[in-house]
């Protein structure tokens, strides 16, 4: 039987899906009663009365919630959940609006009724008067401070941080050359196509909460619950369905009606689903991306970076539940795969009268890379040097492995990379997209009238981040076998990649392994599905778990066969004699003779009863230090992140006359290790590639200036069709295995999106000779950015 | 999004239908649904009643006759564009169809029903503005015929008036076969509403050069505009590879809007772009004809 | 419901099977599927029309079952992602290729996807490049990126024609 990693194994979650038979948030619970909100129309207001009188003679109406109703713990604001020394004025919504609201679009009422249309019918009918505030729109507003979001937060500063290794106004004040860039990126989100979703089941008799959530984190919503509930974690299970995609937005919990819904089901003894519709997405849940950055350079004469300061500001919208991961990754990722030998990064995180801002794929690198790719740009440019060259020249070297940057990262933990091999990867990208004969396409294209440009963009991405991941195999007497891991699913084909794990640790044939993730009570303890971990953090935990198991299995089947464990080994779920395929037993077998038993179940189950012979009679059926059943647990604790890499390189056209930019090659080169399921991967790759073509020429929140999301729908939010997206991605790999796992595998989710805005920005600038500083770039922006260029 | 509570009905007969509108001063009529339904579901719009005239088949009609192109309120997008008889007496209706939306929602929308939703950036209402078209309105009292030049009264807003129907649309065929037809737009994505469009009908003069031309603009302002471009390109040769004046004058006359999607100039950029274009396209159309 | 709302009767053929539904005229078609009929693998990503999630056929021709009613469909011949597999359960061409070109992932967008090229390979058996294109231009996927959604609508054709030629399965 051959290895299944690096098999691009078909996925096991398809068939079921292909049919119409997924199960996704909104196909739960037929007899649920419907939630829906009432949501604030207002950016910033203070919430002067709630008047439900109107609403009351709805049929089909069941209840109406406002802050007033809910108990002390409900009525508290939602969990901070990642604190931070810098974060000095963290601030989190309630679950229902108390007194004020900060961003259209929070919630202020619940609406609990027969269903959705009779449910949106009562919250049309509540009438809640407002005093309008002024609001904070964007960053420039939040920065000058003219008004405040937070009464309490001054200068809408939630918090400052600074990190540096280094002397580096030492270091940029003795460069021979210094340069300074102003760069912004815009907001844009995740927006998967199933919006957010919540399923609450109350057994009054039982005591106990059951929910389903679209969720990347079961075990997270299940701790808030329990928590906001005043409930034992035992007294809650929380069941992740089908996800129609999460790309972050869905880490964030508990979101205020992931309480509220449990809560409504215990007090009305019925169960409740909230299925959250596409506007309430936009102006509900959370976007990402939107920055201002300052840099200065100080560089040498062959380019290499002395000194890098970069200062910048991050709009976190109203509320902080995610704390400063985005920014945070931002100031220590930027750095990607380059050694400037002094680097201080200052950041304000802001609020303003907005949507809140967590994770979106990329979490805060595409930002980053974006500055550190411009100004890399920029100094080549400055110096009349090749792009390639002077970056080659600022890389890490391989043999500098491990390499520590003196900075804390996203983990907490010291932002140490690996390994990795830059200039290899250097290497096949500007062989992929043929870098050096590229001037003279350029040219020619010129003597047609045409504008081509390329432009090129490096990352790195530290992945497979802790605390921890665990995983549980168990083989079953029927030969079967069960994994969980706690963590959750939304597309990425997790059930595939772990099965190919199992099956190779276990010798068992694919379609005899079955995964279950996200299932509170299936696995206990976990943290989430987010920034690319789950193949290092899950797979590595079944992986192991899996050994254990197999472990015991041969240890069992040894003693039946009376050999020794190490003759034996197991091929298509049979455990043999090596050499000796035809003698042996299944493993189903050896799981039953694995669990003494008084009581045979069937007629394979009774040669593990007392009678049936065997067994050494002076020592008791189940020895002191083991347990009944072919079971392993086995957990993951890195000790750090573990940090992939890559590069894409784009070939853009311009049109002259209508400044649309096409593009005509995309190349990624792409080191996230050995790959367990190379179509998995690649797949990752495609989405990744798409969402960065959005965010770099089409996708971006538009809000006016009194904090209305101008945009708020598919029509006007322009996320990419098949039209939008380049005709080919050229993909070649490099794996540079990390020693931080037993696999040696790094994560590969994100990849796709971080260096996009940056390469097509790039090739955009290539192409037209002007500075392209801020993304997205829509044709009408090229339009007047040549205006004022040329003007 | 749910709609609000709806009253419906759904006749079979074009004089049920507008009995059905002439009782409630809140009565709507749902044809496609393309546009009304979204609305609906938003909230934004809350007709008292639905008169829903899917029933009536004998509206489903594309025919030629009388030298119009005349569509029926029930004929979809779809159906219009395969026609065989509308391509070929006026070849701009397909030429600006394959620009609405997507296959799914031309399936459905009526032709008729997005000329009376009057979208600025509607493709079939510049068809018509272009083509001097006239659309046949019915009610209880009685039926007109309102010509293209006083139909669109602003974005969304059309002369159809509460209790009247639209009953058929009528486009007239071309002038004959020295003229041709072209149809540009740009939007930000495949399938989306225009940043800005171009319908042209030209002609060619006796001599094989450019007898004149005239253009409706989409998404330019509240409602489609035509220009006449013929004092920009008379005379001149119809095979030229590009045409300055006209797109000068273009240019000169428009006053396009600003939105999120782009600046009033770049709108101006592209409308005198997408002249030079669609001209192209009439003036190579006009001179196919002739030649065959 | 026990909205008080009129109720009206809605007669459909769905997958080749008679289905009534009562539903107040303001019922959604995508709703009425999902909910009434209980056949929940058509899914509702934006319902404004955009998105392409909700593409079922109505009387062979794909449209957005968000931007209908219900009532308004009454007596349509209706196909949902449910009805696209033959009766001895064999994968449609179109879901067979999407399995085995890796065409989904997450797997929300993929009914609107099916039934859209469902019908587009009836109508252009043979699709090009720029066709296929065509064919998925007006739906939304945020997980693949669409490369493999355009593999799979050539690989279905492949498929379809290989089925042909080995006769009656």
């Amino acid at each position: 039987m051959s290895s299944l990693f690096g098999a691009s194994v078909q996925r096991v979650e398809d068939d079921r899906l292909i049919r119409g038979h997924g199960a996704y948030l909104d196909d739960l619970g037929p007899d649920a009663l419907a939630a829906a909100f009432v949501r604030s129309p207002h950016a910033h207001a203070r919430i002067t009365g709630i008047d439900v009188s109107r609403a009351l003679g709805v049929p089909g109406l069941v209840a109406i919630y406002s802050h007033q109703d809910l108990p002390a713990r409900l009525a508290e604001p939602l969990p901070l959940l990642i604190p931070h020394p810098a974060l000095t004025h963290g601030r989190t919504p309630y679950p229902l609006a108390n007194g004020e609201v900060n961003h259209v679009g929070e919630a202020v009422a619940m609406v609990v009724a027969a269903d959705r249309y009779l449910a949106e019918d009562a919250a049309d009918l509540i009438d809640v008067s407002y005093e309008p505030l002024p609001a904070v729109v964007g960053l420039n507003a939040a920065r000058a401070a003219a008004h405040l979001v937070h009464d309490d937060v001054p200068g809408n500063r939630a918090a400052n941080a600074v990190q540096e290794h280094g002397d580096t106004a030492a270091s940029i004040a003795a460069a021979p050359h210094v340069l300074e860039l102003d760069l912004e990126i815009e907001r844009s989100a995740s927006t998967p196509l199933e919006g957010r979703g919540v399923l609450a089941r109350w057994d009054a008799r039982a005591q106990r909460m059951v929910m389903w959530t679209s969720t990347q984190t079961s075990t997270g919503v299940r701790a808030a619950v329990a928590a906001k509930l005043g409930l034992d974690l035992s007294q809650v299970d929380v069941i992740t369905p089908d996800v129609g995609g999460g790309f972050g937005v869905k880490i964030v919990h508990p979101w205020p009606e992931e309480v509220l819904v449990p809560w409504a089901a215990r007090l009305l003894g019925r169960p409740v689903k909230f299925t959250e519709d596409r506007r309430e997405h936009f102006i509900s849940s959370a976007h990402e991306r939107a920055q201002q950055h300052h840099v200065t350079a100080g560089y040498d004469d062959d380019g290499r970076i002395l000194g890098l300061d970069v200062r910048f500001w991050h709009d976190n919208g109203a509320y902080v539940p995610y704390g400063l991961i985005v920014p945070i990754v931002t100031s220590t990722q930027l750095l990607g795969p380059y050694k400037p030998a002094a680097y201080r990064v200052e950041f304000d995180s802001l609020y303003t009268n907005t949507v809140l801002v967590t994770p979106y794929r990329g979490a805060g690198r595409p930002q980053g890379c974006f500055v550190m790719e411009r100004t890399m740009d920029a100094i080549a440019a400055a110096l009349g040097l090749d792009r390639t060259v002077v970056r080659e020249r600022n890389f890490i070297q391989p043999g500098e492995m491990p390499y520590d940057h003196g900075l804390i990262f996203q983990d907490g933990r010291p932002l140490i990379y690996d390994s990795g091999d830059y200039p290899a990867l250097l290497a096949k990208i500007k062989d992929l997209v043929g870098w050096d004969k590229f001037a003279a396409l350029k040219e020619a294209a010129a003597s047609e009238g045409r504008r081509i440009g390329i432009g090129l963009a490096c990352y790195v991405e530290g992945t497979g981040v802790g605390p921890y991941e665990g995983g549980h195999v168990a083989v079953e007497t029927s030969g079967k076998v069960k994994v969980a891991t706690g963590l959750t699913s939304q597309g990425q084909g997790h059930q595939t990649m772990l099965a190919q794990l199992v099956a190779d640790e276990l010798g068992v044939p694919i379609a005899d392994v079955q995964v279950v993730t996200g299932d509170t009570r299936r696995f206990g303890y976990a943290v989430g599905t987010f920034a690319s971990r789950t193949a290092v953090m899950s797979g590595s935990a079944v992986t192991l778990a899996a050994r254990k198991a197999r472990e015991k299995a041969l240890r069992v089947a040894a003693e039946a066969l009376e050999v020794s464990p190490s003759d034996l080994q197991i091929t298509d779920g049979m455990v043999h004699v090596k050499g000796d395929r035809d003698s042996g037993i299944s493993l189903g077998t050896v799981a039953v003779l694995s669990n003494p038993l008084r009581y045979a179940f069937d007629d394979a189950a009774q040669a593990a009863t007392q009678f049936a012979g065997g067994g050494d009679l002076s020592k008791p059926p189940v020895a002191p230090d083991d347990e009944p059943g072919i079971e392993g647990r086995a957990f993951f604790s890195p000790v750090r992140s573990t940090f992939a890499s890559g590069m894409h390189a784009a070939i853009v056209e311009t049109d002259p006359d209508t400044a649309e930019v096409a593009i005509l090659r995309y190349c990624v080169v792409h080191d996230c290790g050995p790959l367990i399921n190379p179509r998995i991967v690649e797949g990752q790759i495609h989405g990744g590639v798409a969402q960065g073509v959005g965010g770099a020429l089409y996708e971006r929140m538009v809000y006016d200036e009194d904090g209305q999301l101008v945009n708020a729908s598919f029509m006007d939010f322009l996320m990419p069709y098949v039209s939008e997206v380049p005709r080919e991605v050229e993909i070649d790999h490099l794996e540079t295995p990390s020693p931080l796992n037993p696999l040696g595998v790094k994560g590969a989710g994100e990849a796709g999106v971080i260096p996009g805005a940056a390469a097509l920005a790039a090739a955009i600038e290539d192409a037209e000779g002007i500075p392209v500083r801020s993304m997205p770039l829509s044709p009408s922006d090229l339009f007047e950015l040549r205006q004022a260029h040329d003007g | 999004m749910k709609p609000p509570p709806l009253g419906y009905t759904r006749p079979e007969s074009v004089a049920a239908a507008l009995a059905a509108l002439a009782a409630d001063a809140g009565a709507r009529v749902l044809a496609g649904g393309q546009s009304l339904v979204p609305l609906m579901s938003m909230r934004l719009a809350a007709p008292d009643v639905l008169v829903d005239i899917n029933r009536l088949t004998e509206l489903s009609y594309v025919e030629v006759a009388g030298g119009q192109v005349r569509v029926g309120a029930l004929a979809r997008h779809s159906e219009v564009l395969a026609s065989p008889v509308a391509a070929a007496a006026q070849p701009l209706l397909r030429q600006a169809l394959r620009f609405v939306a997507h296959p799914a929602i031309r399936n459905r929308g009526t032709t008729v029903g997005s000329i009376v939703h009057a979208d600025p950036a509607g493709e079939m209402p510049a068809v018509l503005a272009l083509l001097a078209g006239n659309v046949l309105v019915a009610s209880a009292a009685g039926h007109r015929s309102i010509p293209a030049g006083e139909f669109f009264l602003g974005p969304l807003e059309s002369a159809v008036q509460p209790g009247e129907l639209a009953t058929e649309v009528q486009f007239p065929v071309l002038p004959g076969p020295a003229a041709g037809t072209g149809f540009a737009e740009i939007s930000r994505r495949r399938g989306d509403y225009a940043v800005c469009g171009v319908a042209v009908l030209a002609w060619l003069a006796a001599d094989g050069r450019i007898g004149g031309a005239k253009a409706a603009y989409l998404s330019v302002g509240p409602s489609p505009v035509v220009l006449d471009l013929t004092e920009a390109v008379a005379g001149g040769a119809a095979d030229a590879g590009s045409f300055p004046a006209a797109a000068g004058l273009a240019r000169a006359r428009l006053e396009p809007w600003p939105d999120i999607h782009a600046t009033a100039g770049y709108r101006r950029q592209l409308a005198g772009v997408l002249t030079g274009r669609a001209l192209g396209e009439a003036l190579s159309q006009a001179r196919e004809t002739v030649d065959a | 419901m026990s909205s008080g709302e009129e109720l009206h009767e809605v007669r459909l053929t769905v997958n080749g099977t008679a289905a009534v539904a009562r539903v107040p005229a303001r019922r959604l078609l995508s709703d009425c599927i999902r909910h009434d009929l209980r056949l929940t693998g058509t899914h509702v990503g934006c319902e404004h029309g955009v998105c392409g999630a909700c593409t079922i056929l109505l009387d062979g021709a794909p449209v957005r079952s968000c931007l209908l009613l219900a009532v308004s469909a009454d007596g349509a011949e209706i196909t949902t992602v449910e009805g696209l597999a033959e009766p001895d359960g064999r994968l449609s061409p179109v879901q067979q290729a999407f399995l085995e070109c890796h065409g989904l992932q997450c797997g929300f967008c993929t009914s609107g996807f099916l039934t859209t090229i469902t019908a587009g390979l009836r109508d252009v058996p043979d699709p090009d490049d720029e066709q296929a294109r065509e064919m998925i231009g007006g739906n939304l996927c945020r997980c693949t990126g669409y490369q493999n959604i355009l593999a799979s609508v050539h690989r279905a054709a492949d498929i379809a024609r290989e089925r042909a030629a080995a006769g009656p399965a």
